[in-house]
């Protein structure tokens, strides 16, 4: 494997596609940092001159994104707290007992997750139009958790897996009732693995567009509202440029900040 | 401290009996081992025990109490597991004080039995640390501590020392024995290893198909073997077994194997002609003739199949008729694969069974 | 029988009446609650929205509707064409990435994190990103004019141009979804045991035959995760594509917006709906019948 041709074919492959991977976001950082009047001018030179924060700040500030960026952040905390809440109970009955029906639910939960189910936010908008939650951020965090919950399931089965039966025996010989050995052992041991469940539902939420988009009017998430303008409203292109690199930047960092657990996250738990 | 008493507990787990109604009684400060082979209900008999799995029938009463349907955490005992289960997000010192966190003892009281505890067992500088931080040997010490602070009426163990290094397996062994003298308490101890089962217990209980096949001291154990299983489980290399007759001539009745008639007393009056002989290698005598003399009276004929120096004794592999023996010799024992030798068992320890049904009879 | 068994018959069973364990249960019901409100039921809705009328009776005339629709046909031709053509690229593009990956070269932890930060990347921010390549003011133009090809800048994104409106999308599609095909790629070979390799080593087979006769056969679990899952969100694409051609290039997912989100013509939207579940599925089946594991080839191991 290590004749020096086979190496300079290894080296130009992964330089070419790092390149494809890492250049448009280049570009489009350098759209975001150049002024407005120049992203209209031609022509004009591909690096900005000077860099400015105006494209920026005019995106931050145009009406409704702080709002919807808020709104945003919070549809991602409520779909968080509800998936981790309802998965993480069901992730530890599938990690600790053998019971009847667990094949049935196993499949259940497999199913749901090949499924297209941002296309449920359609028939969803007339039930929520009844129950009052039509363009609420309550009503975009159930679908948002109706996503992650297969995969919250799946993850906190495993992070369970992982966390031996035998400390909680131990806690339970020591004094503990079954809750407090949960408590007191399996969820403190378990709790990095329940922040990887809960990173990965948030980049699922932040992402999420379809549905957001369908289920709100006024209160729209961040990409809900970009959507929109772009869709519907046919922004301008300094908006477009500055509101995809500010939608970015968190995926960005989150990638970054979890990059050894991705293959785990996304290649183990999303099949 | 306190007595246990197992009342016909039965375990099953679907439609597999993993417990078979088994009765079992421990005095107050006995060390009692479960000795059996993986899956022979020993370890399910243990959790019993301990609670952490439900009776399907039967009674455990700790001390007097029928403890059957409490938990875990309110029978008095402590554990030790196979795989330590020591915590590993808390110290050492956490780890041994948890229990005694539990029951709510005062925090001055705390540091006092932690010290104690860990002096006992010599982790006194590692009580700061993780576990992470620790070998696999100062984590079993770890673990006993935590279950002995608790002042348990009963300690359970399972194969608290299987996951452990030879040389470190035969240290702790000697510190678990030591520590059993020191605390006195009640201790139930599971393992395969019959080594350990030996070295121990004050009694062992040898289990197998979920029942107690032998309840007895090490030594009649060890030399008196209920059943054709027990002896070929204990020990090793394990008894040997081979096929007897016994003949009636002239109103006595004696008994042959190889159409040899052995030198025994112990010729059961009555019943059935075939038998199991059982005999310890250890109590086989080998014997090579001079080439003038003729075949020694009493004496069986073997071949040597292999020959193994084994440190402080030779292993003969002998066949004798259709059955094949281990016997021991001493070193300087002068022998050949395919020689010829005599072997000359020790009357007194022979042991005869039921070639159907295994079980030692009575002589 | 084993002499355990026969000693049980023996002896009465005092056996105590075990109650079921209803932990699990309790446990599970959070989420088998859930999802039956908001995924079972909203299913079963878009069924009755699409096919129930007014008063009540069933009726075909949503779908009608839909089929009439001008853009219908060129939405449904649009999804399958660009699912056709995207997901092959893809597929052998994350191979690639993850073979390279698995040669386990120095340096190669980064190439996975360079490789896999499209997954943190919404089809609404691939499609911005890539707009500012390919639009008026774009990149692309501002190179070829830097190169002094070009003096005016190119409307590449106008239905004058639908082989760059539909390479646009591609490219887009393809640098953002790969990401999630390579990572389960990557995932599945790292659980190839490393004997299978060794053993092909001493036969001295070539990397190639390594490739076609070890690799890929054991790779097929996860070739087939990653196909299923490309397609169903393939068939979900809709952000993309508005960002780059608006309803120049329909798709069914847009569709279903555009019905619901202009028209407000939840009937018609939910068809849509109903019709993207119904093809998912079957292609689903389709590949799992494609790349089922067959049995003798598993045991020959």
């Amino acid at each position: 494997m290590t004749t020096p041709g086979r190496k300079a074919l290894l080296t130009v492959l992964v330089v070419l596609i790092s390149a494809w991977v890492l250049f448009p976001i280049i570009l489009i950082a350098l759209a975001s940092f150049t002024t407005r009047t120049q992203l209209y001018a031609w022509p004009r030179s591909l690096v900005p001159s000077p860099f400015s924060a105006e494209t920026m700040r005019f995106f931050v500030q145009a009406q409704d994104v702080l709002q919807s960026l808020l709104n945003s952040l919070l549809v991602a905390a409520m779909t968080i707290v509800l998936a981790v809440l309802i998965g993480a109970p069901a992730g530890y009955a599938l990690s600790r007992f053998r019971f009847g029906g667990k094949e049935v639910f196993r499949l259940g939960i497999l199913g749901t997750k090949m499924f297209p189910a941002t296309i449920l936010a359609v028939p969803l908008a007339v039930s929520f139009i009844n129950w009052n939650l039509y363009d609420t951020l309550l009503g975009v965090a159930l679908v948002h958790t109706t996503l992650a919950l297969p995969f919250a399931v799946v993850i906190t089965t495993s992070v369970f897996v992982g966390v031996p039966f035998e400390l909680e025996e131990a806690a339970m010989t020591l004094g503990c009732s079954r809750a407090q050995a949960f408590r007191k052992v399996a969820m403190p041991i378990a709790l990095p693995g329940l922040a990887a469940a809960a990173i990965f539902t948030f980049v699922l939420s932040w992402n999420e567009v379809f549905a957001a988009t369908i289920l709100t009017l006024r209160n729209r998430t961040l990409p809900a509202l970009v959507m929109n303008a772009v869709g519907l409203a046919g922004a301008p292109i300094d908006y477009r440029f500055a509101g995809g690199f500010f939608m970015i930047i968190p995926a960005l960092i989150i990638i970054f900040v979890i990059r050894r657990y991705l293959l785990t996250l996304w290649g183990v738990t999303v099949r | 401290m306190a007595d246990i008493q197992l009342e016909r507990v039965r375990k099953m787990f679907g439609k597999v009996l993993a417990v078979a109604d088994v009765s079992l009684h421990i005095k107050e400060g006995e060390f009692m081992v479960l000795l059996g082979p993986s899956g022979c209900g020993k370890t399910t008999l243990l959790r019993c025990l301990a609670g952490l799995e439900r009776v399907d029938g039967g009674q455990v009463i700790i001390g007097g109490d029928d403890v059957t349907d409490h938990p875990p955490g309110k029978r008095g005992i402590g554990m030790v597991f196979q795989s330590y289960a020591v915590f590993p997000h808390m110290t050492v010192f956490d780890n041994i004080a948890f229990g005694l966190q539990m029951q709510r003892v005062s925090s001055a009281e705390i540091q006092r039995r932690v010290g104690e505890g860990a002096e006992l067992l010599q982790i006194q500088q590692l009580l700061a640390r993780y576990p992470a931080q620790l070998s696999g040997g100062q984590r079993q010490r770890v673990a006993v501590a935590r279950a002995i602070v608790m002042r348990p009426r009963v300690l359970l163990m399972d194969e608290p020392l299987s996951n452990l290094d030879a040389l470190l397996r035969l240290q702790m062994r000697g510190e678990l024995k030591r520590l059993h003298h020191e605390v006195r308490s009640t201790t139930v101890y599971v393992t395969h290893d019959q080594v350990e089962a030996l070295s121990l217990g004050d009694r062992i209980a040898v289990m197998k198909d979920g029942t107690i096949v032998q309840l007895d001291i090490p030594d009649r154990v060890y030399d008196l073997p209920a059943t054709r299983f027990v002896g070929s489980f204990i020990g090793s290399p394990p008894m040997n077994f081979l096929e007897g007759t016994i003949r009636s001539s002239n109103g006595a009745r004696a008994l042959e194997t190889a159409g040899v008639r052995l030198e025994f007393h112990g010729v059961p009056a009555r019943g059935r002609d075939a038998v199991l002989i059982g005999i310890r290698p250890e109590h086989i005598a080998v014997e090579r003739v001079a080439v003038a003399g003729g075949i020694p009276a009493g004496a069986i004929p073997a071949a040597v199949v292999v020959v193994e120096p084994i440190g402080p004794q030779k292993l003969l592999t002998v066949q004798v008729g259709p059955s094949t023996l281990k016997v021991t010799t001493p070193v300087d024992f002068a022998v050949d694969q395919g020689q010829r030798v005599w072997l000359r068992f020790d009357p007194s320890r022979i042991r005869l069974m039921d070639p159907q049904t295994g079980d030692a009879i009575a002589s | 029988m084993t002499v355990a068994e026969q000693r049980l018959e023996q002896t009465l069973p005092p056996v105590r009446r075990q109650a079921v364990d209803w932990l699990p249960y309790v446990l599970l019901l959070p989420t088998v609650v859930f999802l039956a409100v908001f995924f079972v039921y909203p299913m079963l809705q878009a069924f009755v929205l699409s096919f129930r009328s007014p008063e009540g009776a069933i009726t075909l005339r949503y779908f009608q509707a839909m089929l009439k629709d001008t853009y219908f046909a060129g939405a449904l031709r649009n999804s399958f064409l660009l699912t056709a053509i995207i997901i092959p690229l893809q597929v052998v593009l994350a191979l690639v990435i993850a073979l390279l990956i698995n040669t386990r070269f120095q340096g190669h932890p980064w190439f996975l994190f360079i490789c896999a930060i499209p997954l943190g990347i919404s089809d609404l921010g691939a499609g911005l990103i890539w707009s500012s390549f390919f639009t008026e003011r774009g990149y692309l133009n501002l190179i070829l004019q830097n190169l002094g090809l070009i003096n005016e800048p190119i409307t590449f994104l106008s239905f004058e141009r639908p082989a760059w409106l539909y390479g646009a999308i591609v490219a887009t599609e393809v640098w953002r979804a790969t990401a999630i095909v390579m990572v389960i790629l990557v995932a599945g070979l790292q659980l190839i045991p490393k004997d299978y390799f060794e053993t092909a080593d001493v036969f001295g087979a070539s990397s190639w035959r390594k490739l076609r006769y070890v690799t890929l056969p054991l790779l097929r679990p996860a070739l087939q995760t990653a196909l299923i899952i490309r397609t169903i969100l393939a068939f979900q694409l809709f952000a993309t594509v508005i960002v780059m051609a608006g309803r120049i290039v329909p798709v069914l997912a847009g569709e279903a917006y555009f019905q619901y989100g202009l028209l407000r013509n939840v009937n018609i939207a939910s068809a849509y709906a109903v019709l993207i579940m119904t093809l998912s599925m079957t292609i689903t089946i389709f590949y799992l019948w494609l790349l089922r594991t067959k049995e003798e080839e598993l045991g020959r191991g």
